[in-house]
């Protein structure tokens, strides 16, 4: 049984912040490929088209048959474990300073070995199931959980390397003033968070909810404004190296396309929360949140980015909306470059038109606010990058990874019935 | 046929590159042989830290215009399959004289940067868990092989203890310390079950020795030992979920068959020692006994160079040092001075059969390598 996790103690100043060090990062481009698959989620694994052998580790070649045509496919996740060690020596810096490692050999159902992580709850040649994560190098690996769910097993010190579980974490949720940013706030705090620090815009204008998240347990209300480059900076220097995850939920959304509009005003709007706001939290949070992604039981371990799955494809009927979130999509990508080789994940969510009043008039089925918040949770607390939310969504990214011109078609055609 | 054996002694770390290694083992094996740049015509060379040259580059540099070159990336496995290679040159008319090197540098930090880039397959899938390198590898099948086949700590401890015994008179050997079973048994875990003493501890050094005719040799009066077999087989049982054989199984019968010995009359066993595990494996698989009787075999020999079943008679890697592909050299330059009385104070007396063994290139979850060969003396 995972013993359960403390609450970590609180920082001893004059100590010295433990720079992040990395597990192996180099993979070949096969690998690479492994790894997107892991930031979703999914256990895929390469399998001949031809022969249907499945293969591992990621390869060129079908070494039974010699097709060229493999394809990566979920594949089965159980499996057995047929040895097992405890690492206690390492030439790697990170695992190091994190030894005794326990590593095995799992034969899986599926067909091939493959070698993981082995959590702690796993006993001695029972049977696992495995998951595919990013580590905090940001390639993917595997890992060997117990068959069935055990106490505290999300406690485990090797699954917790590869997750980003708020439980006794500190988060910034940067917009508290729609009903998203206060389920994100409560949800947050379900999960364990002990500190929830809930950014409000000019604070002297009320707001709907406003004494039910401040009655929420942990939660401090902070002013914030994410269009404002010195209350972004302002609240960076009081908080910024608390915050351990950064969800940000703030966002300008209208609806029309440029030639439903006169002048450049509402998009400007959207540029300066969607965008430019994006820009200043990153400016103003992401040099410290990089720098403590080694801090022991304090790390920093997440920045959530809430994007509408028009990020990916312009919908003409939140026409300039769409582009602000484009911008604010390729901004999150380049924020992965800069958090590389941090151990602090970037996490993406792309959903489909939320259930809120600038969104009001699109038919559904739409996203519940709540569900958006219980979903970020629960990537969190998986530790998953890339997650898609509602139909609407998936149906969108299913196109792009078909066709992202076809889809481009489709979205600029009369109007399809899809929204933000 | 094969002749003159000469080995560099070992240093833990080297500021030196391996081309000074190299140049140094050849430079060695053409004083002690007699011979020069003129002499030889054929070149082969095996070596981990090299970059960003291979045997090409060092024609060139030491002066030689070889009509036959090879460069062997086989680890463990290239003192074997190096004298097969140049073995078959000489025999075909390709050469007359093969030069056979390996040697490896060890800087501060090599071997870490060595297990970095080792193969594509470890970067993807084995470093990323815990970067045990061979150690982690390793004990993932020594667990697995004492789980399956009864062999006790005891056994592999009695194999260590015998090595650093046989380690006790060479010069350069990293462990000169005797060794107790005792203290095997209480070391210091590595990679459970693995402990310090079943570690090889990585260095510098190089191993050398010559290929060519009888007659060349008898004519330049060099002493020199004959090949009676040899094999190497590479992945062999891929479908194995974890590795508990190699590829001497498959190939064990016409490797006795083609030398027309038997294996109780073989003198001494060189055996490819990064790990016990492998030794036993090595033991089984080439029927020296049974698959599974490893531990009454071992707790039925001595393995020193002066008593029951010598193996690893200079001490072997786990007491001697690894110095990179030189590793797989080790094995075969002892067994050649052995079968040519030239081993010093480990002399094994009426030595006239050598087994030698090679084992390499762990690019996942397992060896990939494998060889062996019988050596005779003249």
């Amino acid at each position: 049984m995972t013993k359960p996790l403390k609450r970590p103690p609180k920082k001893d100043p004059q100590k010295r912040t433990d720079s992040p060090t990395l597990p192996p990062f180099a993979r070949s481009r096969k690998a690479i490929a492994f790894t997107t698959m892991a930031a979703e989620g999914r256990f895929a694994l390469q399998v001949c088209s031809e022969c249907k052998h499945i293969s591992y580790p990621p390869r060129e070649i079908c070494p039974k048959c010699w097709s060229m045509d493999l394809q990566w496919q979920d594949i089965e996740n159980g499996g057995k474990l047929i040895s097992e060690t405890v690492l206690r020596t390492s030439v790697n810096t990170y695992f190091r300073e994190r030894m005794p490692w326990r590593v095995g050999t799992i034969k899986l159902d599926a067909g091939p070995t493959v070698l993981a992580h082995i959590h702690g709850d796993v006993g001695e040649f029972e049977r696992v199931r495995l998951i595919a994560r990013t580590d905090k190098s940001g390639q993917g690996v595997i890992m060997a959980l117990p068959e069935k769910e055990t106490p505290n097993m999300a406690d485990d010190r090797q699954l917790r390397a590869l997750t980003c579980d708020p439980k006794y974490r500190r988060a910034l949720v940067t917009d508290g003033r729609t009903e998203l940013g206060q389920c994100m706030a409560k949800a947050l705090s379900n999960a364990g968070a002990t500190r929830i620090f809930v950014g409000i815009a000019e604070d002297w204008r009320p707001y709907e909810g406003s004494d039910e998240l401040a009655a929420i347990p942990g939660v401090e209300i902070m002013p914030l404004d994410v269009t404002d480059t010195i209350s972004v900076n302002e609240l960076a220097a009081e908080m910024g190296d608390k915050a351990d995850i950064l969800v940000n939920t703030a966002e300008y959304i209208r609806p029309g396309s440029p030639l439903d509009r006169h002048g450049v005003t509402l998009a400007r709007d959207e540029m300066e929360t969607n965008y430019f706001g994006l820009l200043r939290l990153m400016q103003a949070f992401g040099h410290v949140m990089r720098s403590r992604g080694a801090d022991r039981d304090n790390s920093a371990c997440a920045w959530v980015n809430l994007l509408s799955v028009y990020a990916l494809s312009n919908w003409p009927v939140y026409g300039t909306t769409s582009a602000s979130q484009a911008a604010a999509l390729s901004l999150s990508q380049s924020l992965r470059g800069d958090f590389s080789g941090s151990g602090v994940k970037v996490i993406n969510v792309l959903f489909g038109p939320l259930e809120e009043s600038w969104r009001q008039p699109l038919p559904p089925p739409k996203v519940t606010p709540q569900r958006l918040a219980d979903t970020v949770i629960n990537a969190l607390q998986e530790g998953i990058e890339n997650v898609t939310l509602g139909p609407v969504a998936e149906d969108v990214v299913r196109r792009y990874r078909q066709d992202p011109f076809v889809l481009e078609r489709e979205l600029t055609q009369l109007q399809m019935g899809m929204g933000v | 046929m094969v002749a003159g054996a000469v080995t560099i002694p070992y240093e833990r770390y080297s500021p030196e590159p391996a081309h000074w290694w190299l140049a140094r083992a050849l430079s060695e094996l053409g004083k002690e042989n007699g011979i020069g740049p003129d002499d030889i015509d054929g070149l082969c060379v095996s070596s981990f830290t090299l970059f960003p040259d291979t045997a090409a580059g060092l024609t060139q540099h030491f002066g030689i215009n070889p009509r036959w070159l090879d460069h062997v990336p086989t680890g463990g496995a290239s003192g074997v399959i190096t004298l097969r290679r140049a073995a078959r040159a000489v025999q075909s008319g390709d050469a007359n004289v093969v030069a056979c090197l390996a040697g490896d540098t060890n800087h501060v930090d090599s071997f870490r940067a060595m297990l970095t880039t080792f193969s594509r397959f470890s970067q993807d899938a084995s470093y990323p868990y815990g970067s045990g390198g061979p150690n982690g590898s390793f004990s993932l099948m020594t667990s697995h092989y004492m789980n399956n086949y009864g062999v006790r700590r005891e056994d592999f401890g009695k194999l260590c203890v015998a090595q650093r015994t046989n380690a006790l008179k060479i010069e350069h050997a990293m462990m000169k310390k005797p060794l107790t079973l005792d203290e095997y048994l209480d070391a210091r875990l590595i990679a459970d079950p693995i402990v310090l003493y079943d570690c090889v501890m990585p260095c510098a050094g190089a191993e050398a020795y010559l290929v060519m005719r009888e007659e060349d040799a008898r004519a330049k009066n060099l002493p020199y030992v004959n090949i009676l077999s040899s094999v190497e087989r590479h992945n062999s049982f891929p479908d194995d979920p974890i590795q508990f054989r190699g590829g001497w199984a498959l190939d064990i019968d016409e490797f006795w068959t083609m030398a027309g010995v038997k294996p109780t009359d073989v003198d001494l066993l060189q055996t490819y020692d990064d790990y016990p595990v492998i030794c036993a494996m090595q033991m089984e698989d080439l029927g020296f006994c049974e698959k599974g009787a490893a531990s009454e075999f071992i707790q039925g020999n001595t393995f020193t160079y002066d008593g029951s079943f010598p193996h690893n008679t200079s001490g072997g890697q786990l007491s001697v040092g690894q110095a990179g592909a030189a590793g797989g050299f080790l094995g075969l330059v002892e067994a050649i001075r052995q079968l040519t009385g030239t081993a010093g104070g480990n002399q094994v007396k009426r030595a006239k059969i050598a087994a030698v063994s090679g084992f390499g290139i762990i690019n996942f979850d397992r060896g990939l390598c494998s060889g062996a060969c019988l050596l005779e003396s003249s």
